[in-house]
């Protein structure tokens, strides 16, 4: 079985380029050049350094010995919490902004739901000295004011999204529109592992260090390169796709996958794409979404803006419709319990994206002697407000 | 004597009303709105008033919770159709006796994912019973399409429109073109639809560069046609223009019962 992209850019039924013939140019040039970029000794040169010395990497593989004692069996965290702007994101944006440098583009748009993958582009932009739009639904926008600002201090401007729902769906739509729009100079940095075919395979590669690194550090502290099992936690799905790329063909390590159930799979309020989701085209892929019988797009909830997506990359569908990857749900009750118990147990506050990977553990049981490693993808500094609302701190 | 018509293929089987319509001498006049704007039971008045007013085509826009080619106008009215409660069965339900009164062509436009969920099969059977001639699906690509999709579309006599934009290549277009049974929709400028900004020179040496191309197909001109300048502008190049978001926003002032003047006041003469 195969599960990377093939040439016409699907993952088995899943991916594809559904998207208005206005920005076919810009996608099939992008698919086009691709590849061949990233594989440009100067294009990794440049990409590697700046992964090094401005973002941080190689991000600590942490072996967590008490978070392992109390669930008996070896957990070992990825710290990509550590990364520049504190979060997985800016893997993803290094390497566009850089691929958008190289396609001769000088303009930057991205959308964003929380603000982390808005903040991680704006980020790469100041540095590269790149005009920056970041779409981002008005609603997220009165609640993420922190980012929004952080935003505004990296020169960005922040466009809200005034249509459909104001969230993350409705800033891709605008990112979508403005590239229409503006078809010759600008580049949209997709911020996960969505969009039409070349992206999630783009951002997957560009996410992959966090797998690669995986490997050879395990070996320096394991003597293996697989552990039994990596987990992320899947929202469009960039950390994960990063998390599991180098070991999908390799069957020996098992691949889980959490999502956001919100206040419960059933409960009409939840981002758990994979089991309530059907097949269907969104943001120019074919993957699975939350939608109406109707085939309208439907809007997800989770505690955690960076998971209510209605869809999930394209990759993700392949790996759950394959049973290659176990899919798990878990609720805002359990992920927060489980942010607030890393915080204790290791030192650590998590996103609260990362603590619904962490609340698997009082469900899913591992052997002593397993190796299991956890994308911790997001530091919770930015989380701070809910989690003091949710435990009243 | 029937005279030869432009682009249709043999094995075409039935006499598609937009061929006949592109067979005509006269400019064509389209207009396009959204299905279940502004009340769900619009549907079929509006079709029929702008029938009978002298509009020549018919997009129907089928409504869909993001579309992500339309500018705020069209959005606006997709999410009220549904806020409406519009559905493709109901929009079915609605049409299924328009061959009664209604003899000018119909299009649907809309989004592919609806489509999708209704079945794709069943989806062109019903539009076939209701009788309509073709479909507009702006993220339905070329090459999917004719993988997948074209044998079924044919089957029930439907023709698939594709666009075409200024920033299409020249092998891109021919490419279009040699798949196209019907018109080519030809999208005035880089942008998603409801611009007014007219035309200026980039369109003027588009619609050129077209025109020495020498397609088998003919052109209609969408996306940025507002009033009666800039339609005339348009069917100097090409064999018609669509107006839909100026439209939506007129019936939004005015509701749907003067749309005869709206019409009158883009074909003046």
């Amino acid at each position: 079985m195969n599960y990377n992209v093939d040439e016409k850019g699907y993952y088995g039924e899943f991916g594809g380029a559904f998207i208005p013939e206005m920005l076919y140019p810009n996608v099939e040039n992008l698919r086009q050049q691709y590849l061949k970029v990233m594989e440009e000794p100067s294009f990794k040169a440049e990409f590697d350094l700046l992964l090094k010395n401005y973002v941080g990497r190689p991000s600590p593989l942490y072996f967590a010995k008490r978070l392992s004692e109390k669930y008996n069996t070896k957990i070992y965290l990825k710290r990509e919490d550590l990364n520049h702007t504190g979060a997985h994101k800016v893997n993803n944006t290094i390497g566009q902004i850089l691929m958008a440098k190289r396609l001769g583009k000088t303009r930057i748009i991205a959308e964003t739901g929380a603000g982390q993958h808005g903040v991680a582009t704006a980020t790469v932009c100041a540095l590269m000295g790149m005009e920056c739009i970041v779409y981002m639904g008005e609603i997220d926008i009165a609640r993420q004011a922190p980012n929004v600002a952080r935003m505004k201090m990296l020169g960005a401007e922040v466009r809200p999204a005034l249509s459909g729902s104001r969230t993350l769906k409705d800033a891709t739509n605008e990112a979508i529109r403005d590239w229409i729009n503006n078809p010759v100079d600008t580049h949209y940095i997709i911020g996960s592992a969505i969009g039409p075919h070349p992206y999630p395979d783009m951002v997957t590669r560009f996410q992959s260090i966090i797998s690669e690194e995986i490997k050879w550090q395990l070996k320096e502290q394991e003597g293996k390169q697989n552990p039994d099992y990596v987990v992320a936690c899947v929202g469009g799905g960039s950390n994960a796709a990063g998390t599991f790329y180098h070991f999908l063909h390799e069957e020996e390590v098992g691949i889980i996958a959490v999502e956001a159930a919100g206040k419960g799979v059933d409960s009409g309020e939840s981002a758990a794409t994979s089991v309530l989701g059907k097949e269907g085209i969104i943001h120019g892929c074919k993957t699975l979404l939350m939608q109406t019988p109707d085939g309208q797009i439907t809007e997800p909830y989770s505690i955690s803006a960076g998971l209510d997506y209605p869809g999930v990359g394209p990759m993700h569908a392949h790996l759950y419709k394959t049973g290659r990857a176990e899919f798990i749900p878990v609720t805002d009750d359990a992920a927060m319990e489980a942010g607030m118990e890393l915080s204790k147990l290791e030192g650590i506050i998590p996103a609260i994206e990362s603590s619904h990977a962490f609340a698997i553990l009082k469900t899913r049981a591992f052997k002593p002697n397993d190796v299991v490693v956890i994308n911790l993808s997001g530091r919770g500094d930015k989380d701070l407000s809910t989690y003091i609302k949710y435990f009243e701190l | 004597m029937i005279p030869a018509f432009v682009g249709i293929p043999k094995h075409t089987f039935r006499m598609n009303r937009i061929h006949q319509k592109l067979q005509s001498d006269k400019k064509l006049f389209s207009i396009y709105f959204t299905a279940g704007y502004p009340n769900l039971n619009d549907t079929v008045k509006i079709i029929q008033a702008l029938e009978s007013n002298g509009v020549d085509m018919i997009e129907i826009g089928l409504p869909f919770s993001d579309p992500l080619a339309d500018g705020p106008t069209i959005q606006a009215s997709s999410t009220q159709a549904l806020k409406n409660g519009m559905t493709t069965a109901i929009l079915f339900e609605q049409l299924k006796d328009i061959r009664s009164s209604v003899s000018i062509p119909l299009v649907i436009m809309g989004y592919f994912n609806p489509i999708l969920q209704y079945g794709v099969e069943a989806f062109c059977k019903k539009c076939e019973e209701v009788g309509i001639d073709g479909l507009i699906l702006p993220d339905l690509p070329l090459d999917v399409y004719q993988e997948r999709y074209e044998a079924i579309f044919k089957k029930y006599g439907l023709i698939n429109i594709f666009l075409i934009t200024p920033q299409t290549s020249d092998d891109r277009i021919a490419q279009i073109d040699a798949a196209s049974e019907g018109f080519i929709y030809m999208v005035s400028s880089a942008s998603v639809t409801g611009s007014s900004d007219g035309f200026g020179t980039v369109q003027e040496s588009y619609f050129q560069r077209i025109e020495k191309m020498g397609l088998k197909s003919l052109q209609i001109i969408g996306f940025g046609i507002s009033n009666s300048e800039t339609f005339q502008q348009a069917t100097k190049w090409a064999k018609g223009a669509i107006i839909g978001s100026a439209f939506i926003k007129y019936i939004t002032k005015n509701g749907t019962d003067t749309i005869g003047d709206f019409v009158k006041q883009i074909i003046k003469s």
